[in-house]
Parts: C-alpha cells; structure tokens; sequence
C-alpha cells in the first residue's frame, strides 16, 4: 500500500516536533492578569501542556518565552522555573501600552535516506542550516518547515498595537478587535495571517477554560472569512485558549483546513516544501 | 481630598458668565452613598464617577482610591474599577488633577460638578449618563447608571443592592 510509508513517516515526524505539533494535549500560557493599572506592575505567567484548560496535569511547557513591550524593545523573562507540570515566569511592565509575551519555535524537520536507512533530520535544523545537514549520497529526501508561537498580550493603561506588527513568519494575529479589551457579550474580530498573507477559509477553534468543572467541552469552531478575518462572540467572562493549526497532514476542511497536501509527499531534495504552522494563545474575556 | 467642590453659588454663576451657549452653567449636584456593610474584611470601596454622551469621549469626574500610598502603589488596582478603566480611567495618568480623591467611608457622600469647571466639560444639548461604579477590596463591585439631558435637567435616581446605597443625581442650571 502506497499511503503507508507517507504515513509513517509523517508520524515520526510529528514525534520529532514535540514542542510544534503535541498531539491531543494543549500548550498554553495562562496570565495571572491581562488587563492591569498602576506604574509598576508584575505579571506572572503559568505555562504548561495539558488535556484540560487550564490546569497542570501533564508537562510544563519548554520553550525560550520573550518579552516584546510596547516601544519595540524585546527583553527575557524574570524568575523563570520548571516543575513537574508547568512552567512560571514573571514579567516586569515597566511601559505603559500592550506587551507580548511569545514562545517562538521556527524550523524544519524532516528525514532522509543514506546507505539504505532512514535517519532524521537533526533537532534545531532551520531553512539556513538545511543543507549542511543532509549528507552527500541522501535520498528520498523529506522536509517540512514548521512554525509555531504561543502568545499572550499584556496592557498596562491604555492599549496599544505594536507588538502586533506582523514578522511575517509562522501565523500571527492582526487585531481588529484589540485582544486586551474583551468583554463577555461583545464580539471580537481578529484576523490571521501565515506568512504575513491573510489566511481566509481557516479553521479556528475556541475553547473556554475551566473544562474541569463543567461536561462539554462547549468548542467554538470557527472559520475565517475571505480576508482571513474570524469573529468571536464570547458567551461568559474566563479565559480562552485559541488555536489556529494549518498543515500537519489533515486532509481538507478539517480542523487546519487548507495545506492539505499531507506534509509527506515525497519532495525534492531542496525541501522545505509542505507548511506547518502552529498558532495558540490565551485570551481574556472581563465581565461587562 | 482633592475633589473639586462648587460650593459657592457666586463662584458658579461667575463660571457660567464665561461659558457662552444657552445650555451653559449646568451643575450636576451628585448624592453617593456607600452602605455600611458587615463583613469580616471591609475596605473602603474605589469608587469612579463619570459622564457618558453618545459620540463624545467619556470624562472622568471623580474617582476615590488610596492615592496617597507610597509610589503611587494605590493605582495597582484601579483596574477593578472595571467599566470605569474601560470607558475612561486606562487612557488618564494618576493622580489626575480635580478627579483624584481619597477612599470615602460609609455614609452619604454630597458632590457638586459645574460645567466647564475642573473635569466637568461645557454640556452642549443632548441625553447623558452619568456612572457611579465601586469596586471593593475582597469586596463586590456595582455599578449605577443615572440618565438625564441638557436642557431640560431634573433628577435621576439610582439604587445600588451591594457596594452602592442611594445615588441621586439633580442637574440644575
């Protein structure tokens, strides 16, 4: 059968992603607060992987978290530390206007084969280090480059926009909606864009927090419009995890919609060639 | 206590001979009361006036929080005052002149704003609401709404069930 070796292979090649593509659990960073008054002001950030939303039941989530504040300026974490199941971090506002905080992971995975065995590419290998990576004499060469962010927005006093100028790397929110100013009963509109082009046509799921305590899991299954605009209507305040996921081998108008193509079509030795992208974040909705 | 008080009726009619237009000189005369609770942690309530019109930016006219701490710690958490911060507080810089106020105790608490005066802005003809809104340390939060329009004045009334009592609002000219 055909399809098979595909297969396989695009299972090993999720496995070799962990941090991009974790199957069937839930990365996230959950803020102690979004929306904050005063001069001098501390955030502290839970992070973890996890089946429920938001609780600590699985692995911390791992990853380099960076802080970009609203002039520009891009600084690390403080008080970082890992447990059993999460990671916690603190971030000092020390500007007012609307921070981000991201886990970023950009690369490329992939495998190849050399003298008859097939071998993977190496953890960290990114489009610049591709070639040097693969041998002389490989064939059958299989790449796909992956992105992922995970981000939360922080807004001390007024809300601003800047961190939100897109990299046009990965899947990134435009706000249309400020995401700092989510109120239960509104509805927001935020727009997607891969690569810095609209994605239109793009799945996008919801899920309210405090899945522990209640049976439904009460999903929002979203699509984007033309210009890759999607609109949220929030029923109650909380927080809610978001997730927009393109590739990784589903098929079309499934959860991650276009990008069909598999991920492991055999390719050309040049690679990367099928796109995976991976975009979370935690939003809070306040009361009215 | 850095509330500004119209107290004198000479210093109000001599703030209205400035203002030219005939809705000028309007002063909003504001009863607040914070109801005596017992609970096993009070504090006193944050507590932010202020006055919406459609179309126009809300203007912030009172707001009580522990302005006096250290390092202006108190503004930590203005942000509780949640529709206030949204509608207006989040866009003001602290303490704000003739709208910073202590914390006020339980009991009946008497306000008067005149147009062009301090916060209060010249009130051109047209329906407004006034919002009291009070958030408590470990506490609740309530918030009021008191329609009225200009010309035509009169009072509004309110009843708040948790961190507000009474308010009572009379717009005079």
């Amino acid at each position: 059968m055909k399809l098979r070796t595909p297969l396989l292979a695009a299972a090993a090649l999720l496995t070799l992603a962990a941090p991009v593509a974790v199957q069937a659990h839930r990365m996230w960073m959950l803020p102690s607060a979004t929306v904050v008054s005063g001069n001098d002001v501390w955030v502290t950030v839970d992070a973890a992987v996890s089946n429920d939303l938001f609780y600590f039941e699985h692995q911390p989530l791992r990853g380099d978290p960076k802080v970009w504040a609203p002039d520009g300026t891009t600084s690390e974490v403080e008080n970082k530390a890992t447990g059993r199941y999460r990671t916690t971090f603190d971030v000092h506002l020390t500007q007012k206007g609307t921070y981000k905080v991201a886990i970023v992971n950009e690369g490329v995975m992939g495998s190849y084969m050399l003298n008859g065995e097939r071998k993977m590419l190496p953890r960290g290998t990114t489009t610049a280090t591709l070639a040097s990576a693969i041998p002389a004499g490989a064939t059958e060469v299989r790449t796909s480059e992956t992105s992922s962010r995970n981000e939360v927005f922080l807004t001390s006093g007024e809300p601003t926009t800047t961190v939100f100028k897109p990299t046009g790397k990965g899947i990134e929110l435009v706000p249309v909606t400020h995401p700092n100013d989510l109120v239960a009963g509104e509805t927001a509109t935020f727009q997607f864009v891969l690569d810095g082009k609209p994605m239109p046509d793009q799945a996008v799921t919801v899920i309210p927090g405090g899945i522990r305590y209640r049976d439904k899991l009460n999903q929002m299954d979203l699509k984007t419009d033309g210009s890759g605009k999607v609109q949220i209507k929030w029923p109650e305040p909380g927080m809610y995890w978001l997730n927009v996921t393109t590739g990784g081998g589903r098929g079309p108008g499934g959860p991650g919609g276009p990008g069909a193509e598999g991920g492991a079509t055999p390719a050309a030795p040049e690679g990367p060639a099928p796109r995976r992208a991976n975009y979370v974040t935690t939003l809070e909705v306040l009361a009215p | 206590m850095q509330i500004r008080l119209t107290g004198l009726t000479v210093t109000a009619l001599g703030a209205s001979a400035l203002v030219a237009g005939p809705a000028a000189g309007q002063t909003l005369d504001l009863t607040i009361t914070i109801p005596k609770l017992s609970v096993a942690e009070y504090h006193r309530p944050y507590v932010a006036v202020w006055l919406e019109k459609e179309g126009a930016a809300p203007r912030s006219l009172a707001v009580w929080y522990d302005f006096d701490m250290k390092a202006n710690e108190g503004t930590k958490w203005l942000r509780d005052i949640r529709q206030w911060w949204r509608a207006s507080g989040r866009s003001m810089s602290f303490p704000a002149d003739g709208v910073t106020g202590a914390t006020r105790a339980p009991g009946t608490h008497k306000l008067s704003f005149t147009a062009g005066r301090g916060p209060m802005p010249a009130l051109t003809g047209g329906s407004y609401t006034l919002v009291v809104e009070a958030a408590r340390e470990v506490g609740g939060r309530e918030l009021l709404r008191l329609p009225f329009s200009v010309p035509a004045g009169g009072t509004a009334k309110a009843q708040g069930s948790g961190e507000l009592g009474a308010v009572s609002l009379t717009v005079r000219r």
